[in-house]
C-alpha cells in the first residue's frame, strides 16, 4: 500500500530506512511528552478562579528547572542524532554508482509527459510519451525539463522528487532493482490535469527492456490492409498530424505526445484505459475525460473513426 | 487580591468624578457615520476579529466542499477549474484573510488594554488598515464570485501565475489582494510594535511584560521584516502580466525560481507569525488556569524571539525538489531541526507550570491542552518534513498536508478558541456556556485527528496535493472517507461555537471585571471595558500586577488631561513616564484613504494608466486626514501639550 516504504530500488530505500528511524524518535519524543503532559495535569491539585495565586518555592522551581533544561538538552540531542541520519541519507543518495547509465530526457507539459531515451548514437535514440521503461539493476540519470509551468517528477517507490522548472534542466538519479509497475504522478500543482498526469512507469529484466526499446526504435510499419491505410491516410492528411508524430509517415510535430508506439502503452492521457472504445471516446471528447486537456475535440463519421482506430491500433 | 483591583482603579471606580468627564471625550457620537469614524483600539479589534471569522467560515466551507470531492475516487461534484479556485480560496483566506489579521485583531484589542494605555499608538492608521483588509478581503471574493477567482494556489507560482498560463484576471486579483493584506499587516505591525514599546503602563519594563505582548512584539517586528518581499514579488508579478516586463520569463532572462525565494522568504516566515501570537494566548491562559506565574518566564521569551530569528532561515526547506545546490541545502535542515528547540522550551515550560500549579480545568485549559497534543504531533512531522531526503518523498503530498493543518490548528486554531473563550467574557462582559465548551472541545479535537491523521498515510501512499480527484486503483478511497467524515465532525463543533457566542451575548451569565482571577491588566478594568480603557492609567511594579505588587508603590498615574484624548508615553525598556501625548480624534478619512486605495489597485488590473491616474485620490485623502484643524491647534495650546 504504502508507496514510499515498499521501495523498488536503493534511493527510495535509503529514504524508508532514514523515515523508520525518525518515526521511532519522534514517536518516542510524542509518548515521552504526552506523558509528562498526562501526568502533570492529573497529579496536580484542582482549584476555582477564587483561588489565591501563589507563587511557587524557588527550591521547587530549581527541580523543575533541571527537568526542563534535561528535556531541551535531550531534545537538542535527538535532533542532532536526527540530522545526522538525515545527511548520512543524503550523501548515500549522491553516491549512488552511476557507471552505463541509462540516459532519458524527459520533458513535462501541460499534461503529459514526453520521453527521450538518449544514445551516444544518433540514430539509436527514441520517443515515446507517458511511459517510462527501465532495466532492473542498471541506473538511470533522468534530464529533466518543462515546456511551459512547472512541475514535478516523483516515482514514490523509486525515488524522491525533483522539480521540472522552465529555463532550468535538472536531473536526477535512480536505479530500480525490482522488476514492476510503478506510478508516477506529477507532483507540483501544474493547472487543471494535475491530477491526471502522471507517468506509467515499468522495470524490465535487462534482457526484456533491450527487447522493448529496439521494438521502439522501429518506425510504425505501414499498415497492409485497406481500412489500415485509410486511417493512417486520415491522420497525415487530417489535424491529428498538426501536433502529433508518427515515426515513418510525414507525421512529426512534436506540441503532443508521440504516436508511433501508442497501441502498446497501457494508459491514455494517463486517464483511459488503451481500448479502442475509450480512444474513440477520448479522440471525439478529450474534454470528458480531462477537462481542460489541449487536444480539441474531433467529430469523425463513423466509417473514418472505424478506420483511424484500425490504423492506430496497429501501431504497437 | 480584590484590594488591589480596586486599588488598581484609582481607588474611585465607577464613582469617581473622572469618570463621567473621560467618557465625555472619548466615547463615540451615536449614528451610523460616528460607527464609521471610530478610531477606538476595541472597536477596531473587533471588527478585525468578526471579519477574520467571517472569512475563516467561508473557507471552512470551501474546505469542505474540498472534503467532499475528495471522499470518494472518481468524484464528479467539482470540476478541475472550480476546484483549483477553491483551494487556492481556501490557502488565501486561511493565510492572508484570517490567520493574520485575526492575529493583529487580537492584538489591536488586547495589547493597550494588557499594556495599561487608552488607545493604540497610531488609531487612524489602524482604522484605516482595517478598511483597506475589509474592502481588499471582499474585492477577492467578488472577483471569485464571477468566476474570476485566483486559481495557482496560495502560492501563486509562476509560470502558472504568470501572463501566458494565468489565464484571466485571476491571477492580478489575487495579487492586489496581496497588496491590501500586506499594506494592513505592515501598519498594524508598526503600530502594535509601537504601543508596545512606547505606551506602557509606567513600571512594566521589558522584563515585566505579559506573555501574549512579547508575542505580539516579536510577531509585530517579523511582519515588518517578512511582508515587504511578498509584496514586492507580487507587483513583480503584476508588472510581467501589465506592464509586459520579464522578471520571471526565462525565454527572456527572468528566473521562475526567484519568485519561490521571494515568496517563501516571507511565507515561513508568516507560518511562524501566525502561530507565535497562538503560544502567546496559551502562555497568558496556563498561568491563569495552574493558579501561578508562568515558569520560566524568561526562558519563553528567548525561545520566542529566537524562534523570529530562526523563522527567517528555513525558507529553502519549501524548495528542497528544486535544483539548489545540495549542500545549501543541507544548511536549511538543520535550521529546520534547530527552530524546534525554541518550541520544545515552550512546551516543556507550559508541562512545568502546569506540573507545578493547582488547576482550574477551565474550557479555556482544555483547548489549550488539546492544542498541545496537535502542535506536537504538527511539530514531530516538521522535523520530517525538514529532512531533505524525507521531504523529497513527502513534499508536495498529503503528508503535508497533514503536517501543516496540525500545526496551524494545533499552533494557532485551538489557542485562539481558547483565547475566545478566555477573553469573551471581557469583551461582552459575558461568560460562554462550559458545558456547550466541554462538548465543542471534545468534537473539536476528535475532528481535527479523524480529518488530518489519516492524511499522514494518504501521503505515504502516493497521493499529491492539489488535485481535483483521483481513481480507483489508487486505493486512497477509505482514508479520504475518514478524512471527510472528520470534516463534518469539526464542522458540526463549529456550529456549536457559532451557536453558543451568540447565545452568551444575548443572554450568557453576567462576568465581572476578571472572572478567572488572571494576573494582567486587562482584568483590572470592567467588562467590557470603558472606551477610555481605564479611569486612570495604571502602574506595575510587578510581573503579575493584579496578583501583587510593592507595597508602598503608587497604583496609578494621576494629573493626565481628561478634557482631551490625552495619554502617556514611556521609554521603550523601563517605560519610565516621558511624555503626554495626545490620541487623535475619530475622522472620516482613513475609510475614504482606504477606498481609494482599493479603487486605485482594482483600477490599475484593467488599465495601466489607472495604475498611475488612480493615485490621486489616495492622495487627496491623505491631505485631508492629515490637515490641521484650527480647534485642535487651539486647544492643544490650552492644554500645554506644546510650550
Amino acid at each position: 500500500m504504502s508507496e514510499v516504504l515498499a521501495p523498488g530500488g536503493p534511493q527510495a530505500a535509503h529514504i524508508a530506512q532514514l523515515w523508520w528511524l525518525m518515526l521511532a524518535i519522534c514517536a518516542f519524543v510524542f509518548i515521552a511528552v504526552t506523558l509528562a503532559l498526562g501526568c502533570a495535569v492529573l497529579r496536580a491539585r484542582r482549584a476555582t478562579s477564587e483561588t489565591a495565586p501563589e507563587s511557587p518555592s524557588t527550591s521547587g522551581e530549581k527541580r523543575v528547572g533541571l527537568w526542563v533544561k534535561a528535556a531541551a538538552a535531550l531534545s537538542m540531542l535527538l535532533l542532532v542524532i536526527l540530522l545526522g541520519a538525515s545527511v548520512m541519507t543524503d550523501r548515500a543518495l549522491a553516491r549512488l554508482p552511476l557507471d552505463d547509465a541509462l540516459v532519458v530526457h524527459v520533458t513535462a507539459n501541460q499534461w503529459w509527459w514526453d520521453v527521450v531515451y538518449e544514445d551516444a548514437q544518433p540514430d539509436r535514440e527514441f520517443r515515446t510519451a507517458n511511459e517510462l521503461y527501465l532495466p532492473t539493476g542498471r541506473p538511470v540519470i533522468v534530464k529533466l525539463d518543462a515546456r511551459d509551468v512547472i512541475h514535478s517528477f516523483w516515482i514514490p517507490s523509486l525515488t524522491g522528487k525533483k522539480d521540472l522548472l522552465p529555463g532550468r534542466t535538472t536531473t536526477i538519479q535512480f536505479r530500480a532493482d525490482k522488476a514492476g509497475e510503478y506510478r508516477a504522478p506529477c507532483a507540483e500543482f501544474c493547472g487543471l490535469q494535475h491530477a491526471f498526469m502522471t507517468l506509467d512507469v515499468v522495470a524490465l529484466a535487462p534482457a526484456s527492456f533491450d527487447a522493448w526499446a529496439d521494438a521502439h526504435r522501429a518506425p510504425a510499419a505501414t499498415p497492409s490492409d485497406p481500412m489500415e491505410l485509410r486511417g493512417r491516410e486520415l491522420f497525415v492528411s487530417g489535424s491529428c498530424m498538426l501536433c502529433h508524430a508518427i515515426l515513418g509517415t510525414s507525421a512529426n510535430a512534436r506540441s503532443g505526445p508521440d504516436l508511433t508506439h501508442v497501441a502498446s502503452r497501457a494508459h491514455l492521457a494517463s486517464v483511459l484505459p488503451n481500448t479502442p472504445v475509450a480512444l474513440a471516446a477520448w479522440i471525439t471528447d478529450p474534454q470528458v475525460a480531462k477537462p481542460g486537456a489541449n487536444m480539441p475535440a474531433h467529430f469523425l463519421a463513423d466509417a473514418d473513426m472505424r478506420a483511424l482506430l484500425a490504423y492506430l491500433g496497429t501501431l504497437r | 487580591m480584590s484590594t488591589d483591583l480596586e486599588a488598581l482603579r484609582d481607588g474611585g471606580g465607577w464613582d469617581s468624578v473622572v469618570a463621567p468627564l473621560l467618557d465625555r471625550t472619548w466615547r463615540d457620537k451615536p449614528g451610523f457615520i460616528a460607527w464609521l469614524c471610530t478610531v477606538d483600539h476595541k472597536a477596531i479589534g473587533r471588527r478585525f476579529v468578526f471579519t477574520a471569522a467571517l472569512f475563516f467560515f467561508a473557507a471552512g466551507v470551501m474546505g469542505g466542499l474540498m472534503r467532499h470531492q475528495l471522499a470518494e475516487p472518481d468524484n464528479s461534484l467539482l470540476g478541475p477549474d472550480f476546484y483549483n479556485q477553491l483551494f487556492t480560496m481556501h490557502g488565501t483566506t486561511m493565510m492572508f484573510l484570517f490567520a493574520v489579521p485575526m492575529m493583529q485583531g487580537m492584538s489591536v484589542y488586547l495589547i493597550p488594554l494588557m499594556v495599561g494605555t487608552r488607545n493604540t499608538a497610531f488609531p487612524r492608521m489602524a482604522a484605516c488598515s482595517y478598511w483597506i483588509y475589509l474592502f481588499g478581503g471582499l474585492t477577492l471574493f467578488i472577483a471569485f464570485a464571477f468566476n474570476t477567482g485566483a486559481d495557482a494556489g496560495w502560492f501563486a507560482y509562476v509560470p502558472l501565475a504568470g501572463p501566458q498560463y494565468g489565464i484571466g484576471r485571476r491571477a492580478d486579483f489575487w495579487n492586489m489582494l496581496v497588496n491590501f493584506t500586506e499594506a494592513t499587516g505592515l501598519m498594524v505591525a508598526v503600530d502594535i510594535a509601537t504601543v508596545i514599546l512606547k505606551m506602557r503602563a509606567p513600571g512594566m519594563s521589558l522584563q515585566r511584560m505579559p506573555l501574549f505582548v512579547w508575542a505580539s512584539l516579536v510577531t509585530s517586528i517579523m511582519i515588518i521584516f517578512a511582508m515587504p518581499t511578498v509584496m514586492f514579488g507580487a507587483n513583480l508579478v503584476q508588472m510581467d502580466r501589465s506592464a509586459g516586463t520579464h522578471f520571471f520569463n526565462p525565454a527572456e532572462g527572468g528566473d521562475v525560481l526567484l519568485w519561490q525565494h521571494l515568496f517563501w522568504f516571507f511565507g515561513h516566515p508568516e507560518v511562524y507569525f501566525i502561530f507565535i501570537p497562538g503560544l502567546g494566548f496559551v502562555s497568558e491562559i496556563i498561568p491563569t488556569f495552574a493558579r501561578r506565574p508562568m515558569f520560566g518566564y524568561d526562558a519563553v521569551v528567548l525561545s520566542m524571539i529566537a524562534t523570529g530569528f530562526l523563522s527567517f532561515g528555513l525558507w529553502v526547506h519549501h524548495m528542497f525538489a528544486t535544483n539548489l545546490p545540495e549542500l545549501g541545502k543541507s544548511f536549511f535542515t538543520a535550521m529546520s531541526f534547530m527552530i524546534a528547540i525554541p518550541t520544545a522550551v515552550q512546551m516543556f515550560c507550559w508541562i512545568a507550570t502546569l506540573w507545578t500549579g493547582r488547576l482550574n480545568l477551565r474550557s479555556p485549559l482544555l483547548f489549550v491542552l488539546g492544542g498541545f497534543i496537535v502542535l506536537l504531533i504538527g511539530g514531530l512531522t516538521g522535523v520530517m518534513v525538514g529532512s531533505v531526503p524525507l521531504d523529497l518523498q513527502v513534499h508536495d503530498t498529503y503528508f503535508v498536508v497533514a503536517h501543516l493543518h496540525y500545526v496551524l490548528i494545533g499552533g494557532a486554531l485551538f489557542p485562539l478558541m481558547a483565547a475566545f473563550y478566555y477573553w469573551f467574557p471581557k469583551v461582552t462582559g459575558r461568560l460562554m456556556n462550559e458545558r456547550i465548551a466541554r462538548w465543542q472541545f471534545a468534537l473539536f479535537f476528535i475532528g481535527v485527528n479523524a480529518t488530518f491523521f489519516p492524511m499522514h498515510e494518504l501521503g505515504l501512499n502516493g497521493m499529491p496535493r492539489r488535485i481535483y480527484t483521483y481513481a480507483v486503483e489508487t486505493g486512497w478511497g477509505t482514508l479520504n472517507m475518514a478524512a471527510t467524515i472528520g470534516a463534518f465532525i469539526v464542522d458540526l463543533s463549529m456550529l456549536m461555537f457559532v451557536i453558543d457566542a451568540v447565545r452568551s451575548f444575548l443572554r450568557g451569565q453576567r462576568a465581572g471585571a476578571n472572572p478567572w482571577g488572571a494576573s494582567t491588566l486587562e482584568w483590572s478594568t470592567s467588562s467590557p471595558p470603558p472606551p477610555f480603557n481605564f479611569i486612570a492609567l495604571p502602574v506595575v511594579s510587578s510581573r503579575d500586577p493584579v496578583w501583587s505588587r510593592n507595597e508602598g508603590a503608587p497604583t496609578h498615574v494621576s494629573g493626565l488631561q481628561t478634557s482631551t484624548r490625552e495619554g502617556l508615553v514611556t521609554t521603550v525598556l523601563d517605560a519610565i513616564p516621558d511624555v503626554r501625548y495626545e490620541y487623535p480624534a475619530p475622522t472620516i478619512w482613513p475609510l475614504v484613504a482606504a477606498a481609494f486605495i482599493i479603487l486605485w489597485l482594482v483600477w490599475s488590473i484593467f488599465s495601466l494608466q489607472g495604475a498611475l491616474w488612480g493615485m490621486i485620490p489616495p492622495a487627496i485623502a491623505f491631505i485631508a486626514w492629515f490637515w490641521p484643524r484650527r480647534d485642535e491647534t487651539a486647544q492643544g495650546a490650552a492644554v500645554e501639550k506644546r510650550p
